[in-house]
């Protein structure tokens, strides 16, 4: 069967309708909700292999298939699908781990009563991580990108009663969202200097010769290469997405969702989304590799950060009691190595970790899932123990899936993975820091897993609940054995002997060396895993008589470190104490200067306003109206003195009268009638 | 037969106050009837108008002039073009939501449905006006019904926070008015279309520096001011939380909705065409003002504790981006003109955002007022907790609505927020950099929201018997939800109606 990129929107929109469906189904219609997601993801994957083989035809190509979206103004927007071996394998795993723990979460989920809601949003997740996986628009990218942000947002908060589960969410959401503003701002300027955001577009894309050109070619501030100073900008939305230093604080937080979404979500296909994302503008990210005089190459930064997450995150996983937590650092810190390997520019190195880690980290996490399952959604390690008796295929799976992440040799695909991307560190010409720090994370790695399974399922149970457990049903444990079938086969499609994988990758980027020479470094780092396994078992494995509350050997040795670490190196206080505190001082500020500024500013006007009105009214009553009432009063006065003599009286009249005359007749006398 | 539909777009619900005032008897039920008949006569008359509207002619459309006050040069004057069409439009689905919101509010609904009839015909003037004088009156009359609406119907403080909202707004028309009474002295017209042809080859300036130098510059400061104190450009905007908080929940639904546009539409109507120059000179001012209501009118949110309060600053921090959007144009243009593409794009985005904020913003006022009707009037961040788990689907079509409001991709409000970004990236980038500070801020009070009121263990006032949404409560909220959904993913609906005039007005800019 084959699956051209015309037809490529049917992958994501087999899970969308999934999602549609079960939004739509009432509580009760569990077996619909399901049933529809589960047959989604199947056709989706079956539709995937299509894809994959139609793009292994000619592994070279980038086809794809573009389409106006809408107008806006005189301009248009266009985005489409894009068909390469780098999405079609990304396709093939997404779906084929999605099946395998949509069919885990029947069992795990079977008690909860939001069961249809459960995988509703399971299936928008899907939808939206394949949508991002077959974008061939950056700006299309960013729509899934943001979704399956949402669809995280949702599902780590899925159990939304729990203070906590909610207040992880929102921090997921929000950390990963600081990273991604850096990313829009990317796209924005972009989109700006090349008009579209198409990958590719015979020849017009941004991902095109024509246009890396020209982004190599300008300058922008700082003496940095335009496509360097663009490229970090989209780098910052996969240090967020992908849990990379120092964004990586969201990442342990959101194992407060379900273990099926840790298991999907959180470990296997969206933290690995940012490995992708630099992956898919990797010609990008090359384009200054010819500059001699910029300060930086942008992939010399990836490789850094990666290097940092990669040692970090192994070192907090050491110290950390909860499985979830320790397998979210020791996520943390392989994706870290898949960034290390970017950057030391091993393209396919990164893609074969981060595909076989999906496959190993998947099963771990259903792994832990199976043990919280079992042990009544007991999670702390120190309160398990003797678990691998009674649950036989658990630890069976369990310790692949552990062999494969501390890469021991040979059976594992994790080894494979590990040394491609070791030898590519090896090969990197700019500095030997990241090798040194990827070996001394790979003792890191096997010391924190041999400690986490011992405390599971070797020694005594530790609590009633551990005590209690047993197997879970075949619906889970299915799901488990399949993934340990792929933890220890897949690794052979990119060995030395047969790189299949990397010479069908290896068409899209040209590898700067082959990254098999060096085999002094595969048996360096062969007996780094061995003494980390070692250590392990020296520290973990033999201890007698240990009980929930005996503290941890390390804790002993060296209670401080233990504790800083235990403590994730504070990074969570210290955002809290900076970052937190600037965020709410703007605030307040922002705040304050309405309460007290702009408010005031219009009541001192309002003040003026009505003082006015007062003067005007004084003016009014003093002045003119009382000067009015002055003369009034004077006529009234006068008035009322001269109505005396009008009182209506005929008598009075009469005695006015007769006294007048009697003037009147004196004064004719007196003034001499001559 | 050529039916005079403008006029009758916005006489009907003058129509419909009229009858209710008549209607003297009136049963609520009868009066509420009325009421939400005569206010979806806009969206019947809206969607008649659209079947005759011709995208591609950039002019006016549907006319109707005639000669009203010789003596003085007035004309009634209506028509419309896309841009109004568009809030037409956004009035005909806004109005009867709230009334729908407003349905169970036993206070005198015939009053309120009179009252609310006369502010939704005034807006509808005010959109379909092109001659000032008439503008003018409808801009003002529907102070009136909105003051009367806020003291009446709304909360503690309504009576203070009316008197606010009116004398403030009322301080700020009284410039406008002047301006453009200096405006008709100097050239004996208030049309707009007369007036920007005028404007566009530099006789008004002359004409008003006829009347002194400094005339022109007072004159656009007058008209800025009457215009930025109804948007609300930032620090003009105090007025705005206590007044939409304070009002009953349609009725700010319909302030945020549709009379926030009625600034931004005089913005583009009036400001922009009339007087070009001194805008591009004030622009860069205007800009960091701009930027200052989308970041401190974001931030200023986080610290409200009433969930009114809240909405209310989310409203100033959007709005602000229609401004960013227009302001950064007006300062990229002069001769050779801003770059097209990025010009184009911020002020499509104008547009859809001036849409889409109307759709959601309505939404997140009309699902505060059901839990301020469930609380019992309160609406604090603190009185309630995982009302999630009472209401589904009322926290459902919240969370879509909290989500369209951030500009989630997928929603409409991402697709007008993104393509303001990009345009204003393209005009002046550390402006487009700064303002993603809101575009976080935003995140975080509304997560915040979503955060405090639906999840964690049921709490304050969700305890106890907590009904999800019924019947009439329904209504309002799935009209515009599913909008949301479809704008997000098919926002040619409404790009489709005003992209030729986009491209005249990019057009134009290189020609100053």
């Amino acid at each position: 069967m084959q699956l051209s990129a015309t037809h490529l929107w049917m992958i994501p929109a087999l899970p969308l309708l999934a999602a549609a469906i079960g939004s739509l189904t009432p509580r009760g219609g569990r077996k619909l909700a399901a049933g529809a997601a589960i047959a989604a993801m199947i056709g989706a994957f079956v539709l995937s292999c299509g894809a994959l083989v139609t793009a292994l035809a000619q592994p070279a190509v980038h086809a794809s298939a573009n389409f106006t979206w809408f107008a806006l103004g005189n301009e248009v927007v266009r985005v489409g699908w894009l068909l390469d071996p780098l999405t079609a394998f990304m396709a093939v795993m997404v779906t084929f781990v999605g099946t395998l723990i949509f069919i885990f979460s029947l069992g795990y989920m079977k008690e909860d009563r939001n069961f249809t809601r459960f995988f509703c949003f399971l299936s928008l997740f899907a939808a939206a991580m394949l949508g991002l996986l077959v974008a061939n628009s950056l700006l299309l990218l960013f729509v899934c990108w943001e979704l399956v942000g949402l669809a995280s947002y949702l599902l780590i908060g899925f159990w939304f009663h729990k203070p906590a589960a909610a207040a992880a969410a929102k921090k997921a959401f929000l950390t990963t969202r600081i990273g991604d503003l850096g990313l829009l701002l990317g796209l924005l300027w972009l989109y700006h200097v090349r008009g579209s955001l198409l990958c590719y577009d015979g020849g017009a894309g941004v991902l095109e010769q024509g246009s890396l050109t020209a982004l190599a070619g300008t300058t922008v501030a700082g003496g940095f290469a335009l496509s360097t100073a663009i490229g970090l900008l989209i780098f910052c939305g996969a240090i967020g997405k992908s849990g990379q230093f120092p964004l990586h604080v969201w990442l342990p937080d959101a194992m407060e969702g379900p273990t099926p979404v840790s298991a999907l979500i959180h470990a296997a296909t969206m933290v690995a989304a940012g490995v992708f994302l630099v992956a898919r503008v990797y010609p990008l990210m090359l384009a200054d590799q010819a500059l001699a005089s910029v300060p930086v190459h942008a992939l010399t930064v990836v490789a850094g950060i990666g290097a940092i997450t990669a040692l970090l995150g192994a070192a907090i996983a050491v110290a950390q009691n909860d499985i979830k937590r320790v397998l979210a650092f020791s996520t943390v810190s392989q994706l870290g190595y898949m960034m290390l390997a970017l950057g030391v520019g091993s393209w396919v190195a990164a893609i074969f970790h981060l595909l076989m880690h999906a496959f190993f980290k998947a099963l771990l996490f259903l792994g832990a899932g199976s043990v919280i399952h079992a042990a009544h959604h007991e999670q702390d390690v120190r309160r398990l123990g003797g678990l691998g008796r009674r649950m036989k295929a658990t630890f069976a799976t369990f310790a692949v899936g552990t062999m494969a992440l501390a890469g021991v040799p040979f059976l594992f695909s994790g080894f494979w993975s590990k040394e491609a991307v070791l030898h590519a560190a090896h090969a990197w010409p700019v500095s030997s820091l990241p090798l040194l720090v990827g070996l001394a994370a790979v003792v890191l790695t096997a010391f924190y897993m041999t400690r986490l399974i011992t405390g599971i399922f070797l020694g005594a149970p530790r609590t009633d609940a551990a005590a209690e457990a047993h197997e879970n049903s075949a619906v889970m444990t299915g799901p488990l054995l399949i993934l340990a079938a792929c933890a220890i086969g897949l690794g052979f499609i990119g060995t030395p002997a047969w790189p299949w994988l990397q010479s069908n990758l290896g068409g899209i980027v040209v590898e700067p060396e082959s990254i098999w020479e060096a085999p002094g470094l595969m048996l360096l780092s062969i007996g780094l895993v061995v003494t980390g396994l070692g250590a392990g078992w020296a520290v973990y494995g033999r201890r007698r008589n240990v009980n929930a509350s005996s503290v941890d050997p390390l804790a002993q040795a060296a209670p401080g470190l233990f504790a800083v670490l235990a403590a994730r190196l504070g990074f969570d206080e210290f955002y809290a104490a900076t970052f937190g505190r600037l965020n709410t001082w703007v605030a307040a500020l922002a705040d304050g200067l309405d309460r007290r500024v702009w408010d005031s500013l219009v009541s001192l006007l309002a003040r003026a306003g009505e003082f006015s009105g007062v003067l005007n009214r004084e003016a009014d009553e003093d002045i003119l109206n009382r000067g009015f009432d002055r003369t009034s009063a004077t006529v009234r006065g006068v008035g009322q003195t001269y109505s005396r003599a009008q009182a209506g009286e005929t008598h009075g009249y009469l005695r006015t009268v007769a006294l007048a005359f009697v003037v009147f007749a004196l004064v004719l006398l007196l003034g001499g009638v001559r | 037969m050529n039916l005079p539909l403008l006029s009758l777009l916005v006489f009907m619900p003058w129509a419909g106050a009229v009858l209710l005032a008549v209607l003297r008897n009136a049963r609520p039920a009868v009066a509420r009837t009325v009421t939400l008949a005569f206010s979806l006569s806009t969206l019947a008359l809206g969607w008649a108008v659209l079947l005759r509207f011709d995208p591609a002619v950039t002019g006016f459309q549907l006319v109707e002039r005639r000669p009203w006050i010789e003596a003085l040069n007035i004309h009634y004057f209506l028509g419309l073009d896309g841009l109004s069409l568009l809030l037409v439009l956004l009035t005909g689905l806004i109005a009867p939501a709230g009334l729908l919101a407003s349905w169970r509010d036993a206070r005198s609904p015939r009053m309120f449905g009179a009252l609310f009839l006369v502010l939704q015909g005034s807006a509808l003037g005010v959109f379909l006006a092109l001659d000032f004088f008439h503008w003018f009156l409808f801009w003002e009359l529907s102070l009136v019904p909105v003051f009367f609406l806020i003291k009446l119907w709304g909360g503690e403080n309504a009576g203070r926070a009316a008197y606010q909202f009116v004398i403030y707004t009322i301080g700020g028309s009284a410039f406008l008015l002047l301006g453009f009474a200096a405006v008709f002295a100097a050239t004996g017209t208030v049309d707009f279309g007369q007036l920007a042809t005028l404007a566009a080859d530099g006789t008004l300036t002359a004409r008003l520096a006829h009347l002194g130098n400094f005339w022109p510059q007072v004159v656009f400061v007058g008209v800025l001011l009457g215009v930025a104190v109804k948007v609300p450009l930032y620090p003009f905007h105090t007025w705005l939380p206590p007044a939409y908080a304070e009002a009953p929940t349609g009725v700010s639904m319909f302030l945020t909705g549709v009379m926030s546009k009625m600034g931004v539409y005089a913005f583009l109507r009036i400001l922009w065409p009339i007087f070009p120059a001194p805008l591009h000179a004030a622009a860069p001012c205007l800009l960091v003002l701009a930027l200052a209501g989308v970041v401190f009118g974001a931030f200023a949110a986080m610290r409200q504790t009433d969930l009114k309060r809240m909405v209310a600053y989310s409203s100033v921090n959007h709005v602000s981006y229609c401004l960013l959007a227009l302001f950064a144009v007006s300062a990229a243009s002069g001769p050779g003109g801003p770059a097209a593409g990025a010009a184009s794009a911020a002020l499509g985005g104008a547009l859809l955002q001036m849409f889409n904020h109307g759709l959601s913003a309505a939404a997140l006022f009309c699902c505060v007022g059901v839990l301020e009707s469930r609380a019992g009037g309160r609406s604090g961040l603190d009185d309630f907790g995982g009302v999630r788990a009472a209401a589904p689907v009322f926290a459902g079509l919240c969370g879509i609505a909290l989500f369209s409001s951030l500009g989630l991709p997928g929603l409409n409000g991402f697709v007008g927020e993104f393509f303001i970004f990009r345009g204003v990236f393209g005009l002046a980038p550390w402006t487009a950099a700064i303002a993603c500070l809101g575009l976080f801020a935003t995140a975080y009070f509304l997560l915040t929201f979503w955060q405090r009121v639906f999840h964690g263990p049921r709490a304050g006032a969700a305890v106890g018997n907590w009904p999800d949404l019924r019947g009439v409560e329904l209504a309002p909220l799935v009209p515009l939800v599913a909008l949301m959904l479809l704008l997000g993913v098919l926002p040619q609906l409404l790009t489709g109606l005003f992209n030729p005039l986009v491209a005249h007005w990019v057009a134009a800019l290189a020609h100053p």
